[in-house]
């Protein structure tokens, strides 16, 4: 069963005069593995910007679920379950990965002073759930034996699979991946196309993926959003968007 | 080698620029009129000392790189820690001041003061990470809450006390509101100004708060309702050495605030513990490291900043609460910026974040400069140099906050 989770209609930023991006129109289904690409400049991550509340949209519509989110702060976008990752990995870095794990749980646990500092039942229980939940997360990724190590002394690769925990764990329903690549060697690339597919799978999450990297995209996407310029070139299956020659054109150039 | 004279010519230059205006140029009062008399042999003198010293600064220096590998490497502070060992510790604290002079007694008073302040100010900076130059604002509006209510509406210091701690963080929280959203540098000019407000208008709100003079006559505070003094201040009233049979001394006051104040400072001490090691603490320590990763995860920073602030500024209120009462006396000299910053300086000094290392800065800072009382002129200098020499050394602080360790279950 799937139905529509995002949509987005007529999504404009401007930045003083320049447009970053121009009347984009897409929708994500509450199954898919949705992909924008582009050139860089494109206005990708503006987009991602934009639905995860951190820019507030020039115009334009953001719905989840049918509810407008638009001009929500970007907390509270969390909170209705769109999370996202970064294109430059934002750990907290002096913190341990375990620790990095619990606080992307603050709004599921038991947060109030009074428990906390009487250390109540309840209190211990949430907490003791908290690392329950951390721990398999990191039996998951394999980062089980780093749980101790502070997050900004892992390796690049274990870094990003500690950021995409750290957004499950929060148990969302659109998980957004900014360039998750990046950076990786072609043994991590593959893992981590097997490891969106399972999260699909598995934790019934959608996915919204901003990648340069053409065989993941073309390998795990539904659908793709190709971009350039601020505006929306075409959208479509993989195989569509590989034969469109607006495509080809907007990546290679003219002859 | 040339390069060297031109390096020590150029700092011999800045340093007469420096020096001129201090000692080239000295002002010689005659009669009514103010003279300006030039006198360049101190500037001369001490371009010369700064050129000679530039020129061998290799050798000088020598000695100090030994100094520096040869210093021992402190370890982390510990985390867990051994509970036989606190109490051990705790326990020599209590029955310690029984054995020991008066003036040791009050400094560790002071110490125990600046323990708990530093403890406070430990939860906003080194926690949170947001720079706080304006934290004895909320030491004075804690320290004049008391004073206030005695004088107007003769309130005790236990009845004042819960009121001192509401209202330093109702100041905190009202501060917080606006300024949260700044950050590092601008945050500590806003914190730094609202510091300054607070004490202009103790100043200057005379007919409330008496302004330069203050507030005397404060009361100590009592033992469950019983007075520490050699007569009760209403007749018929029973003081507290009456009733335990004791001759009256001076000195039981003296242990008494001192106990209290170790109270303080131990309740401090472990709130803030458990609030590290509470999910709230671990997203103070998540926004000190990336504000917009924290957003992305749901997490509200204005209101996690708020509540660093706003407890950091509860235990300020205390901590102002208990000094009215020590000291008797108030007054907006108690509340100057330098009492800030050595409040930072030792956060700074101790490791941010730390709270062994708080403790042991704010001891090494408070008792230095009582056992140095001849050298009290030169204590800012002292200072500054430690800093200097702090940051060179160990930036991180003495004793560095270590990450805790969990052990996870299979």
């Amino acid at each position: 069963m799937s139905s529509t989770l995002l949509k987005v209609s007529g999504l404009s930023m401007r930045f003083g005069g320049l447009l970053a991006v121009d009347n984009i129109n897409f929708d994500v289904q509450s199954d898919e593995v949705f992909a924008i690409i582009g050139p860089n400049g494109a206005g990708k991550t503006t987009v991602f910007n934009c639905v995860g509340g951190f820019y507030k949209p020039s115009a334009g519509e953001i719905a989840l679920d049918g509810k407008s989110i638009n001009g929500l702060p970007s907390h509270m976008v969390a909170r209705h379950g769109l999370v996202r990752t970064f294109q430059n990995v934002r750990l907290f870095k002096q913190l341990t990965v375990l620790e990095n794990l619990l606080v992307a749980q603050h709004t599921q646990v038991e947060n109030r002073l009074l428990p906390g500092l009487l250390k109540l039942p309840g209190y211990r229980r949430s907490e003791d759930e908290a690392r329950e939940r951390s721990a398999q997360w990191l039996d998951f990724m394999g980062l089980r034996e780093f749980a101790n190590r502070e997050a900004g002394n892992l390796a690049y690769g274990h870094q990003r699979r500690l950021e995409i925990a750290r957004c499950m764990i929060t148990k969302p329903r659109l998980l957004m991946l900014d360039e998750p690549a990046a950076g990786l060697n072609p043994q991590e690339k593959k893992d981590l196309q097997g490891l969106i597919d399972t999260l699909r799978r598995e934790f019934n999450v959608a996915v919204l993926l901003i990648e340069h990297d053409m065989s993941l995209i073309m390998g795990i996407s539904d659908r793709i959003l190709v971009m350039e310029h601020g505006k929306a070139i075409t959208t479509g299956t993989p195989e569509a968007v590989r034969s469109d020659e607006r495509v080809i054109k907007a990546y290679l150039g003219e002859e | 080698m040339g390069n060297n004279v031109k390096h020590a010519f150029v700092a011999a230059i800045l340093t007469g620029v420096i020096v001129m205006p201090v000692f080239g140029l000295q002002l010689i009062r005659q009669g009514a009129k103010t003279l300006m008399e030039p006198n360049f042999s101190f500037v001369l003198i001490a371009m010369a000392i700064v050129f000679v010293g530039q020129l061998c600064r290799h050798w000088l220096l020598l000695p100090f790189k030994k100094l520096k590998r040869g210093l021992p490497t402190l370890p982390a502070a510990p985390t867990g820690g051994n509970k036989l060992l606190i109490l051990a510790l705790v326990a020599v604290a209590v029955i310690w001041p029984f054995f020991s002079g008066r003036s040791s007694v009050d400094i560790a008073t002071l110490v125990l003061i600046y323990i708990m302040l530093a403890l406070g100010l430990n939860i906003v900076v080194g926690f949170a990470g947001l720079l706080d130059l304006g934290f004895v604002g909320f030491y004075a509006v804690g320290a004049y809450t008391y004073a206030l209510l005695y004088q107007w509406a003769g309130f005790g210091f236990w009845e004042a006390l819960p009121i001192a701690g509401a209202m330093a963080a109702l100041f905190g929280f009202i501060l917080g509101f606006p300024v949260l959203r700044l950050r590092g540098d601008y945050l500590a000019i806003v914190t730094l100004g609202f510091g300054e407000i607070i004490r202009l208008l103790l100043i200057n709100l005379n007919q409330f708060t008496n302004g330069p003079d203050g507030i005397s006559g404060i009361p100590k505070p009592t033992v469950f309702g019983m007075e520490m003094q050699r007569r009760a201040s209403e007749p018929g009233g029973q003081t507290f050495h009456e009733i335990m049979g004791w001759t009256f001394q001076n000195n039981h006051m003296v242990i008494y605030l001192y106990l209290m104040a170790l109270m303080f400072a131990l309740v401090t001490l472990f709130v803030s513990t458990r609030l590290i090691r509470m999910p709230v603490g671990r997203a103070w320590e998540a926004l000190r490291e990336d504000e917009i990763a924290c957003r992305s995860l749901g997490l509200n920073p204005t209101r996690i900043k708020l509540s660093a602030f706003t407890l950091g500024a509860m235990f300020a209120g205390f901590g102002g609460a208990f000094f009215a009462a020590r000291q008797g006396l108030v007054n907006p000299e108690s509340f100057t910026f330098i009492e800030s910053a050595l409040i930072l300086a030792i956060v700074v000094l101790g490791g941010m974040g730390s709270q062994v290392g708080v403790i042991l800065a704010a001891t090494l800072l408070t008792v230095v400069p009582e056992l140095a009382r001849e050298f009290a002129e030169y204590r800012m200098l002292i200072f500054g140099l430690v800093m200097v020499l702090m940051m060179v050394w160990r930036p991180q602080g003495l004793l560095p906050m270590k990450r805790p360790h969990v052990e996870l279950a299979k």
